[in-house]
């Protein structure tokens, strides 16, 4: 059966032939032909501009789901290095894959990006999925949504998980969408339930939970807070198997290119998505000079530093230190807030954290309401003596 | 440019016996991230009809070029019951031209894929567009996801995050967009859909008085499932992949500890109940 046809209305335009991840097009007699190389990822249909190719997919519920096999984790990689929320991401897909009596599946793009595979063995991958190309260096929506399209038609997995950063959001609805999948944002609890993906997340600014399950469409496809699931101890005399995916990229294809990138991250420091401990410093800071003090207990305690929007807004962190709704959700498992009041958009972007504690000089601060515990007192002298007794503390622990 | 009326999350609240949402009394309110898309669309707007010179405009600080256009209009949509006009209107009074509702009972338990779906068809029957705004997310669910969905289904490209769109010239665009480390700056080919973000200083604002009048008098079309010609088993629920089976409070935290002592006394305290509890070691 063909799934995939051009039809008249091709004038052999070649869009297609750029847009195509796996080099599987040709232009003969200025019409586009499909070669076997075809994924049905469905990027040619995307660029063509004369509705001249046409998928036709299986209705769904005819589908047996047995051949829907494995649990496949995608790899995200920051620097060169894997980040930490794939560990925690692979430790997740260990047990739900235990208890379906199936494989983990590491999927990986990326430019030179071979030697990691043993760090991914190490957490938890039976498999990995490995595509590289010099294109893949760069994150676009584009290529990566295509390329890992092509892969899951190709080796039909039964569950795909994606880390719910900024690249993850991006690319996973995008997947979905393409092959008519159902995909839940921002998951913080995963299990088996009847065979099915039980997802469980927050809704409503946190207010309430949702269970969530797609009975109808494989993969089932999840996207995952970093921070919340276990990172599992390592083992490195794990091995598996390698399937290198052969993806050819034409970058002229490319509808979005990056022209700059701008780091205002501080060279060193921890980020707040991936840190166990944040401490956070809000208005009550009161300059960009007093974070000194925030710095230094986040130093003790080996912590990332976040800020309120307030903090933001005044100039005295960047952005990407923002906890909140319009910033970043964390799910720490030490969450320090100083001079924070406690916003509800603040509130929604913390309150998952396991272990949160307040200093605020008013008692009636919103953010005593979340706290686990709360000092009520002036930060610039309590910071400074929290920070002395931990220091004591933990020079004692050695 | 889409959008979505949400109920205000600050003020929602479950009720424990039913365990469903209490929303009786919860003020709706347009999708913060919705109107920050907006403002940022009329933005564009204003500056490409100007007729004053590129250059001046860049001295203006408004740090935005683009050639001059004239005609551009700005269509807002929405999918939603019929209260959703209320968040519409609001769109036409802080400057949208033109606005359209899609509504229709057989929308309801619409998941992320078939609003997507649904909303397509509405700006397909619209007509041709440079670009699509889209907030980042709304409170309600905060998943993100129907933007890059749209433009999926619209089969244009994406940028996320969006803080503000630098330049337009010709057919491409410049956006500035927010990432994990910082910022990335990216040329998209339009049409293309943007999903926007607002930079920490960027407050709502009301419209004024005489806006809103005159809001009334710009173009309102309803459209109902009919006018849109998409497949019915598309739609709502039938046409969500995702199914919801539970819905319940999350776990209460237990009160906390407050201590209120003096600042030598607190910080000995804590630290002792942190050691005592393991949460440090």
């Amino acid at each position: 059966m063909v799934l995939i046809n051009i039809n008249e209305k091709c004038t052999g335009c070649s869009r297609c032939l750029k847009a195509c991840p796996f080099d599987a097009i040709k232009i003969i007699n200025k019409k586009a032909v499909i070669g076997e190389e075809c994924t049905l990822c469905s990027a040619c249909v995307q660029v063509c501009e004369f509705n001249a190719i046409e998928i036709k997919r299986k209705e769904t519920k005819e589908i047996d789901f047995s051949q829907y096999r494995d649990v496949w984790v995608f790899v995200e990689i920051k620097d060169n290095k894997i980040r930490k929320v794939t560990f925690e991401l692979l430790g997740k897909a260990k047990e739900l894959a235990d208890e379906l009596k199936q494989d983990v599946c590491a999927v990986i793009l990326g430019s030179n990006v071979k030697k990691t595979c043993p760090e991914l063995f190490a957490y938890g991958a039976d498999k990995i999925y490995l595509a590289e190309d010099s294109a893949l260096k760069e994150y676009y929506t584009d290529t990566y949504s295509s390329v890992i399209v092509g892969m899951i038609l190709k080796y039909n997995p039964n569950i795909v998980i994606y880390p719910a950063t900024r690249i993850g959001r991006d690319m996973a609805p995008r997947i979905a969408s393409t092959l008519k999948l159902g995909l839940t944002a921002d998951c913080t609890g995963l299990s088996i339930k009847d065979g099915l993906l039980l997802q469980s997340r927050p809704a409503f600014g946190g207010n309430i939970m949702a269970d969530i399950v797609c009975p109808m469409t494989r993969p089932q496809m999840a996207t995952i807070r970093p921070n919340v699931m276990k990172k599992p101890e390592p083992d490195y005399n794990r091995n598996g198997r390698i399937v290198e995916v052969p993806v050819k990229i034409n970058q002229e294809g490319l509808r979005v290119v990056v022209k700059e990138i701008i780091k205002t991250t501080i060279s060193g420091a921890k980020s707040i998505d991936e840190s166990d401990i944040i401490v956070s410093g809000g208005r009550g800071v009161g300059s960009k000079e007093n974070f000194k003090i925030i710095e230094e207990l986040a130093n003790v305690l080996n912590a990332a530093i976040g800020a309120s929007r307030a903090a933001v807004d005044l100039g005295w962190r960047p952005k990407t230190c923002q906890v909140g709704q319009s910033g970043t959700t964390v799910s720490p498992k030490i969450y320090v807030a100083c001079g924070i009041s406690g916003a509800i958009q603040h509130l929604v972007g913390m309150k998952g954290s396991e272990v949160i504690i307040a200093i605020n000089k008013d008692r009636e601060a919103q953010i005593f309401t979340v706290a686990d515990y709360g000092i009520v007192g002036d930060l610039h002298k309590v910071v400074p003596l929290l920070t002395e007794e931990l220091k004591k503390e933990l020079k004692k622990a050695e | 440019m889409c959008v979505k009326q949400v109920p205000d999350t600050t003020e929602v609240k479950i009720d424990e016996k039913t365990n469903t949402l209490i929303r009786e009394g919860v003020p709706s309110i347009l999708n913060p991230f919705d109107q920050f898309a907006l403002e940022e669309a009329i933005r564009v707007k204003k500056v490409s009809e100007s007729k004053i010179p590129h250059s001046f405009i860049a001295q203006q600080g408004h740090n935005f070029l683009c050639d001059k256009k004239e005609n551009d209009e700005i269509v807002v949509v929405s999918m939603g019951p019929s209260q959703t006009r209320n968040a519409l209107m609001k769109c036409l009074a802080l400057g949208a031209d033109k606005a359209v509702l899609l509504s229709d009972r057989v929308f309801a338990g619409s998941d992320t894929f078939a609003t997507s779906y649904t909303l397509a068809l509405g700006i397909r029957k619209i007509g041709e567009f440079d670009i699509i705004f889209c907030g980042q997310q709304a409170i309600d669910g905060d998943t993100a996801q129907v933007g890059p969905e749209l433009a999926n289904n619209l089969g244009i490209p994406q940028v996320t995050y969006v803080e503000k769109v630098e330049k337009i010239e010709g057919r491409k665009l410049v956006a500035y967009s927010q990432t994990d480390e910082g910022y990335r700056i990216t040329e998209a080919k339009m049409p293309v859909l943007l999903t926007g973000t607002p930079p920490t200083s960027f407050e709502p604002k009301n419209p004024p008085i005489r806006s809103i009048m005159t809001a009334k008098k710009k173009p309102f079309v309803v459209w109902c499932a009919n006018d849109l010609k998409g497949e019915k088993g598309r739609y709502g629920l039938n046409g969500s992949p995702t199914q919801v089976i539970k819905v319940y409070p999350p776990p209460v935290r237990e009160k906390g500890v407050m201590i209120t002592d003096t600042p030598e006394i607190a910080s000995k305290k804590l630290v002792g109940m942190l050691v005592e509890n393991k949460i440090i070691k």
